[in-house]
């Protein structure tokens, strides 16, 4: 896990961020596309039917 | 002085009951509170009481009290409504607040740990609506980290930091109401709508902004203030004075908490150390620019400084971050805090990202994360900005339901970054930090549930067996009642007529 990382280690793992930013400027957008669809896919899914309705009845008192 | 300093989140849940729109919410919020508080004492007399001697919410830090009959009922909040309360063993506060279940996490000293326990309090209120609608006849019931209906109600997430007494509040006013406007940047939650009742459909940083009306100020519920001036430390107040913020949202990310209080912890650093005497950042219309910050999605709006300076949002923000810098890497601070170096180069790494292209950021920041969500949904299904479905997005962005809520799937699938795992989360909810007050607090509740009587931030009433009256034992030191303070008297006090003979041995000797 990058948070339990010591900062010397962290910049370390920016670098390699970094790197992997200029990775995926190379891999093919079908492939970005591919996960920006999956993860739409998996939202559309779970998002509650009848979304005009559902938002509408979401109605609440006011608090601090 | 770096990042670690006293703190703690206290969070109003939206509560919806899908079906039985009519419902009283302070009657689902109650049947929230009080299936958790049946669950962790079962059978219990409803559990501990609140201790609400030592509360004093009208106080105000300017310096005067404002009496019970000028002060709107909704600002009384130890007055006892008879509603339900529960105090837990990792030392947090579940209670009903107004119409919204509550959830205070225990004090901790970083924002690490504010991130730890508030997501325990996520996992909290998640068992609690699963406990409630299993009840006979307990409808089900769905709750919501956010801080607006979209239709004019705000409800709030409030962090409390203690700071020195010393510090004159005119610094603090001085120096965080230009930092509380450009904090959304990074730790704005994201909202749909724009104006109170969210007419406009367009997509902001914040989901509280709009909700700020003046600059400074007591109120919490109407007409609210960028700085709160609540006066309550819940510690020795000759000493200590309380920071209590409301103007931030309630967040999902991780990475989005632990920004948003530890640079506040430093900021607050910074300020006590009169480090930004000499800085002015005075802005000349700060209700004004705090809702157009959050309406920039640009991030390119300048701000106008009352100097007549304007900067942009990112700018002032990394005037701060180079001034903390410097700050954290002062001489007379040798101890190094790989805590602070981490907040540090988070930041930078947030102010570099909105700089360069904020979508880089979707894995730790929620409006980014929220809106990139919507623009996928945008591109994809050619939806306008109106689109019901764009706008349950948004609130389904902070259902707290595991299968439902957006920000959990988005972390389960490793597109949201987590500081914590699933077993230190799940270890928060029963256990309370070790360096606090919050540690007896938590311990008493786990060892002597049937004889504490009543608790707050700063006491801890106990009913001994064989005495007629109550026991008060104050807690007014947060650093005190430690693990490494009380550990081992509690470890050899079996029962709390032990416990208070002990203590009252120590006190005498």
């Amino acid at each position: 896990m990058p948070s339990q990382d010591r900062p010397q280690q962290r910049r370390v793992e920016r670098d390699e961020v970094e790197d992997d930013v200029v990775a995926s400027s190379e891999t093919t957008s079908a492939d970005l596309d591919a996960d920006v669809d999956s993860i739409l896919d998996e939202i559309d899914s779970v998002l509650e039917e009848n979304a005009e309705d559902f938002v509408k009845s979401f109605v609440q008192k006011g608090g601090q | 002085m770096t990042v670690r300093r006293i703190m703690g989140l206290e969070t109003e849940y939206g509560i919806s009951v899908p079906g039985l729109p009519n419902i009283n919410p302070m009657t689902s919020s109650t049947m929230v509170v009080s299936a958790y508080g049946q669950h962790v004492v079962p059978g219990s007399r409803m559990h501990a009481h609140w201790d609400y001697d030592v509360e004093s919410p009208l106080r105000d830090a300017r310096g005067f009290d404002l009496s019970r009959a000028e002060a709107d009922p909704s600002q009384l909040t130890d007055d006892d409504l008879g509603m339900a309360n529960v105090i837990l063993t990792n030392g947090s506060r579940l209670y009903v607040d107004h119409a919204h279940p509550e959830l205070s996490t225990p004090e901790v000293t970083s924002p690490r740990d504010a991130v730890l326990w508030d997501r325990a309090g996520v996992l909290i209120m998640q068992r609690a609506m699963a406990l409630a609608s299993q009840l006979p006849g307990g409808p089900q019931i769905v709750l919501y980290k956010n801080n607006t209906d979209n239709k004019g109600a705000s409800y709030g997430c409030h962090e409390n930091y203690l700071m020195r007494r010393s510090t004159p509040f005119a610094d603090i006013v001085r120096f965080l109401t230009p930092f509380f406007v450009t904090r959304q940047v990074y730790a704005g939650a994201g909202r749909l709508g724009v104006g109170q009742d969210g007419r406009v459909s367009a997509f902001q940083l914040s989901q509280r902004a709009d909700f700020f009306e003046v600059e400074v100020g007591l109120e919490t519920t109407l007409k609210r203030p960028i700085i709160n001036t609540r006066d309550e430390p819940h510690a020795d107040p000759e000493r200590f004075r309380p920071l209590h913020v409301i103007v931030g949202d309630a967040n999902l990310s991780d990475t989005a908490t632990f920004l948003k209080t530890g640079t506040t912890a430093v900021v607050l650093a910074m300020i006590e150390e009169g480090f930004l005497r000499g800085q002015d950042w005075t802005l000349a219309r700060p209700v004004a620019e705090i809702h157009r910050v959050s309406h920039d999605t640009s991030l390119g709006h300048e701000l106008e400084l009352a100097d007549g300076r304007r900067m942009t949002a990112l700018q002032l923000q990394g005037e701060l971050l180079e001034l903390a810098r410097k700050f954290c890497a002062r001489s007379d601070h040798a101890d190094p805090d790989p805590q602070t170096d981490e907040l540090l180069d988070e930041w930078e790494r947030a102010l570099d990202g909105l700089e360069r292209d904020p979508f880089d950021l979707a894995d730790r920041i929620d409006w980014v994360a929220k809106l990139a969500l919507m623009e996928g949904f945008r591109q994809r299904d050619g939806l306008a900005w109106d689109s019901p479905r764009l706008q349950l997005i948004d609130l389904q962005y902070a259902d707290v339901r595991p299968d439902k809520g957006l920000a959990t799937r988005l972390e389960a699938r490793g597109s949201l970054r987590r500081l914590f795992t699933d077993d230190e989360v799940v270890r928060a909810v029963t256990t309370p930090p070790s360096d606090t007050r919050a540690y007896f607090r938590g311990e008493c509740m786990r060892r002597y549930p049937e004889s504490v009587a009543a608790a707050s931030w700063d006491s801890v009433v106990f009913d001994v067996p064989g005495r007629d009256a109550l026991l008060r034992v104050p807690t007014l030191e947060p650093l005190r009642g430690t693990r490494e303070h009380v550990g081992s008297l509690l470890d050899a006090s079996p029962d709390v007529a032990t416990l208070i003979a002990r203590l009252s041995a120590d006190a005498a000797g």
